[in-house]
């Protein structure tokens, strides 16, 4: 770390943190983005420019102390740098996500009471026009890119380029007026405002100030040692708390480059060019990334199929160990550097995966496999446990305690304690100041002493390792009295790639069932192996290969299942294959993909009861939305399957 | 929308063309004219005879009778490269592209009218060849990125699915900056999401580039909503021209889409 202590203390807001960069490292490059496929660069001296123009141009838009700025888009430079503009400008920005349909927005923009919205192209444009007419507090809305927004001539719209320009003649006349501003602002002022998605109800605007996101920034950063040197790709929403932490706040703290990548669809490809240094992605996109390789591997020549599977066999057994630093015999270090030459290093390199230092997973549950596979191969990904009120961090793995089933310990400055009911509760640097609006809300999570209730149930083991079981409300009983996790079960279900999303039903209930969707892109495949034709997901699903297939995970995760004393009675009895895929445009998961259980019971019952009858099939009709907001039906038979049940391996002795 | 501001003077003017392959009439007697920055579409049923049309402008098929004149400068004959260098260029009913190869090359084609130094020097790649190249790959990534297309830049074209296939065919026409484009079925065989954003695209292009566009398309709604004037052919006839509006309250238009008792 390069800057002085002084320096970084006195530096308590973000466009002061920003000043400090333009001068101890303001040639070094503070963003990249691809774009006309180039990687274009800006330094912290750049940035720097950039956001003063557009403060500035704000201010004489008229954005006045404390009025919120929505900013929705996909992760581009400008819109990272209106962030820091607003906050320069007395303002505070409030990232959605910009997939949110147009009644999501509307509901944010109201809540909030944006006066004006930074948005990044026509599409977002379009939306916030067709709801404009219920937002009589809404008068400006900036766009990012200009494309085929020419015609568009409403006064209340401008080209970002332009607000700069007028910040820049602002800013000539008034040249005191941004340091001023920048002055004005402390650390315990709320700096940005994030709409959680909330798997019940309306979203809630969690307050954070510019102390949550810096202490907890720089916590990370000490804990893990990363510098300027580091780099990461910016490509999970902005509108998520971890990405405020990875792609902006730790940035600005530790003053490492944040590169865009040129379209949502173009990630993988930008991560290898990128090759970043720290990175942080949900299962899902690990999952993804192993499933590619799979198959990939599968369609290669036999020597390599017998060279890949052989050295990764000796990865397994060692390369946890080398990684931790526990001793392991010459013979396994030879062979395994053998593999690192001839399998894991290309292969790391194939994922733009070689560079990484560090690499965080979060948010559910990995599979022990996909976990297991990525560290064997040397990559030193960790597992962290966190939400948007604490400005992310609840616990992280340490270095060498790394266990594919826990959630690691407590992270700097935070504490953490159980209550009597099993649920977590924490208390730290990042606890977030209030929800927005909703008095209730906050005195229901957060105790006068600072504690927050985190609605999730766990516990502490003797390494003071955080486990989780399951969201507390989530956690039922089966008639017979045995604990019923739903997310857990599903999660053991999710980690067939097979398997995109499952749901299961138990509380109150005799026995457990499940709905279960198939991964489109590996059953797909599959299929294609063995010719099977189909028209779409809903055929694809009916095939009765297909149920065989799922078949075979359901009762892999029964035989699993009975292996544990307290959720042994949990097992499957019977599943059915939804016809659609959930999701978040019909309100059945959240913009995170969390199941949202409430909706579900309500659209399905029909088809629960189905599962807790006798019958064999169900005729569903279901409706869809479509992205541009139009809805259709679905109609389809659906086969009720019966899995197998193992016997309980052990005598529930404890009950 | 301001569209008197955008449309400017006559560009392409059909007078009288008539075609016919031996005894066949492909079209007889047709003429329309297009407008500088329109978006002109040329609809009707099945062997109407509106590829045949679109295939006089670009002097792929010579008329038989009647002149085309573009920008001012008539021809009676013309040949394909002519119009290609005068700023006509097109896309296919059925995808013409170059399979083998990757969407960047095929975008860079578009631009090899523009280029100016013989192929010994773009195979020895040096000097005045490389800033030539820089340049035009520098065009044809602008387009890429007004499509949209980066995420396919590098795969090979044969492997992508037919609605990016037909972006793609876009991109190379509209690297070579036309004038006027003409395009055949662009959203052929599309489903209804290709189709809409394949007519932001459409009018994207209009509207950034102000080009001059003459499509053909088989569906009607489609037409309608982009379109600022329709022709309408039938047996090689036209028998309707004027604002979509205009057009689709026109009786005989109505009889040749649904058919007519003939007593």
């Amino acid at each position: 770390m390069t800057g002085s202590v002084a320096e970084a203390q006195s530096a308590d807001t973000f466009p002061k943190l920003l000043a400090r960069n333009a001068k101890i490292r303001g040639s070094r490059p503070a963003m990249r983005e691809k774009d006309f496929g180039i990687w274009q660069s800006w330094t912290w001296a750049e940035v720097q420019d950039e956001i003063r123009a557009l403060a500035c141009g704000l201010k004489s838009l008229g954005l006045n102390e404390g009025d919120k700025v929505v900013i929705c888009g996909d992760n581009r430079p400008r819109l990272y740098w209106s962030m820091t503009a607003v906050q320069a400008a007395g303002g505070i920005p409030v990232p959605v996500y910009q997939d949110s349909v147009a009644e999501e927005m509307k509901f944010i923009y109201e809540h909030a009471e944006a006066r004006f919205g930074i948005v990044e192209d026509q599409e977002q444009v379009d939306k916030v026009l067709e709801i404009m007419e219920g937002l009589p507090g809404l008068e400006h809305v900036i766009y990012d890119d200009t494309r085929g927004l020419r015609n568009y001539d409403q006064s209340f719209l401008h080209d970002f380029e332009a607000i700069q320009e007028m910040g820049r003649k602002y800013d000539a006349d008034n040249p005191s007026y941004y340091v001023d501003a920048v002055a004005s602002k402390s650390g315990s002022d709320v700096c940005i405002m994030l709409y959680t998605s909330g798997t019940t109800g309306r979203p809630k605007g969690v307050m954070l100030t510019n102390d949550n996101l810096i202490v907890t920034a720089d916590n990370c950063t000490k804990l893990e040692g990363l510098t300027d040197q580091d780099s990461i790709l910016a490509y999970l929403p902005m509108a998520w708390v971890g990405d405020n932490i990875f792609s902006f706040a730790q940035s600005y703290t530790t003053g490492y480059c944040v590169n865009c990548p040129e379209s949502s669809e173009t990630v993988l490809d930008d991560l290898r060019e990128v090759g970043p240094s720290y990175f942080f992605a949900p299962p899902r996109i690990f999952e993804n990334i192993l499933t590619t390789a799979t198959i990939r591997i599968e369609d290669a020549a036999k020597i390599k199929q017998r060279m890949f599977h052989y050295f990764m066999d000796v990865a397994k057994r060692v390369g946890m160990d080398i990684l931790d630093g526990k001793p392991v015999s010459f013979g396994d270090r030879f062979l395994y550097w053998l593999g690192d030459i001839l399998v894991f290093g290309p292969l790391k390199n194939v994922l733009g995966l070689s560079k990484i230092k560090l690499a965080y997973t979060g948010g559910v549950a990995i599979g022990p496999d996909i976990f297991v596979f990525y560290r064997s191969l040397g990559l030193n990904l960790k597992q962290l446990y966190g939400s948007t009120e604490a400005s992310v961090f609840i616990t992280i793995q340490r270095n060498g305690e790394v266990r594919p089933d826990t959630s690691g310990k407590a992270a700097l400055g935070v504490e953490l304690k159980i209550a009597e009911n099993g649920e977590i509760l924490f208390r730290g640097p990042g606890v977030f100041e209030a929800y927005y609006k909703n008095d209730e809300a906050t005195r229901e999570t957060k105790t006068d002493d600072g504690w927050v209730h985190t609605g999730d149930a766990g516990f502490l083991d003797e390494d003071d390792d955080l486990h989780i079981i399951d969201r507390a409300k989530d956690v039922g009983k089966l008639t017979g009295g045995a604990m019923f996790a739903p997310n857990f079960i599903e999660n053991k279900l999710k980690f067939f790639p097979h398997i995109r999303e499952a749901v299961t039903f138990g509380d109150g209930r005799d026995n457990v069932t499940a709905f279960i969707n198939i991964d489109l892109e590996s059953v797909g495949n599959w299929a294609e192996r063995r010719n099977i034709a189909y028209s779409g997901y809903t055929d694809l699903a009916s095939q009765p290969g297909v149920a065989e297939l799922i078949q075979e995970c359901v009762e892999k995760v029964n035989a699993d299942l009975a292996e544990d004393p307290h959720l042994s009675a949990s097992q499957i009895k019977r599943f059915l294959i939804l016809h659609k895929e959930l999701d978040a445009d019909d309100g059945e998961l959240t913009r995170t993909r969390k199941v949202r259980r409430n909706i579900i019971f309500e659209r399905y019952g029909e088809l629960i009861e189905a599962l807790y009858s006798d019958k064999t099939n169900c005729e569903v009709e279901a409706t869809v939305t479509f992205e541009d907001g139009r809805t259709g039906t679905i109609r389809a038979d659906l086969q009720i399957h019966d899995a197998k049940t193992a016997e309980a391996s052990h005598t529930m002795a404890a009950e | 929308m301001s569209q008197e501001r955008r449309i400017g003077d006559v560009i392409l003017n059909v007078e009288n063309v008539s075609l016919s392959f031996g005894g066949v009439k492909a079209l007889t007697n047709i003429s329309f004219d297009v407008r500088e920055g329109e978006i002109r579409a040329i609809i009707g049923p099945n062997g109407a005879g509106k590829s045949s049309m679109l295939n006089c402008i670009n002097g792929f098929y010579k008329p038989t009778e009647g002149r085309i004149t573009f920008k001012g400068e008539s021809h009676a004959q013309m040949e394909t490269h002519q119009a290609a260098s005068q700023g006509i260029a097109r896309t296919f009913q059925n995808i013409a592209l170059f399979r083998g190869m990757t969407t960047l090359d095929n975008v860079m084609t578009g631009r090899n009218l523009k280029m100016k130094r013989n192929f010994l020097w773009q195979a020895l790649y040096y000097g005045p060849a490389v800033k030539e190249e820089l340049e035009h790959r520098e065009a044809a990534e602008r387009v890429i990125d007004f499509l949209e297309i980066e995420s396919i830049r590098k795969t090979v074209v044969g492997r992508l699915p037919y609605g990016l296939q037909k972006r793609v065919e876009l991109a190379r026409a509209l690297a070579a900056e036309p004038d006027m484009l003409l395009l055949d079925e662009p959203m052929a065989g599309m489903n209804h999401e290709e189709k809409e954003d394949m007519c932001r695209y459409i009018l994207d292009v209009n509207e950034e580039f102000g080009t001059t566009i003459v499509l053909i398309e088989h569906d009607m709604s489609v037409v309608m909503d982009i379109s600022d004037r329709v022709v309408v052919l039938d047996y090689g006839e036209k028998i309707a021209d004027g604002e979509p509006d205009d057009v689709r309250a026109n009786q005989r238009v109505i009889d040749a889409y649904l058919g007519v008792q003939h007593d």
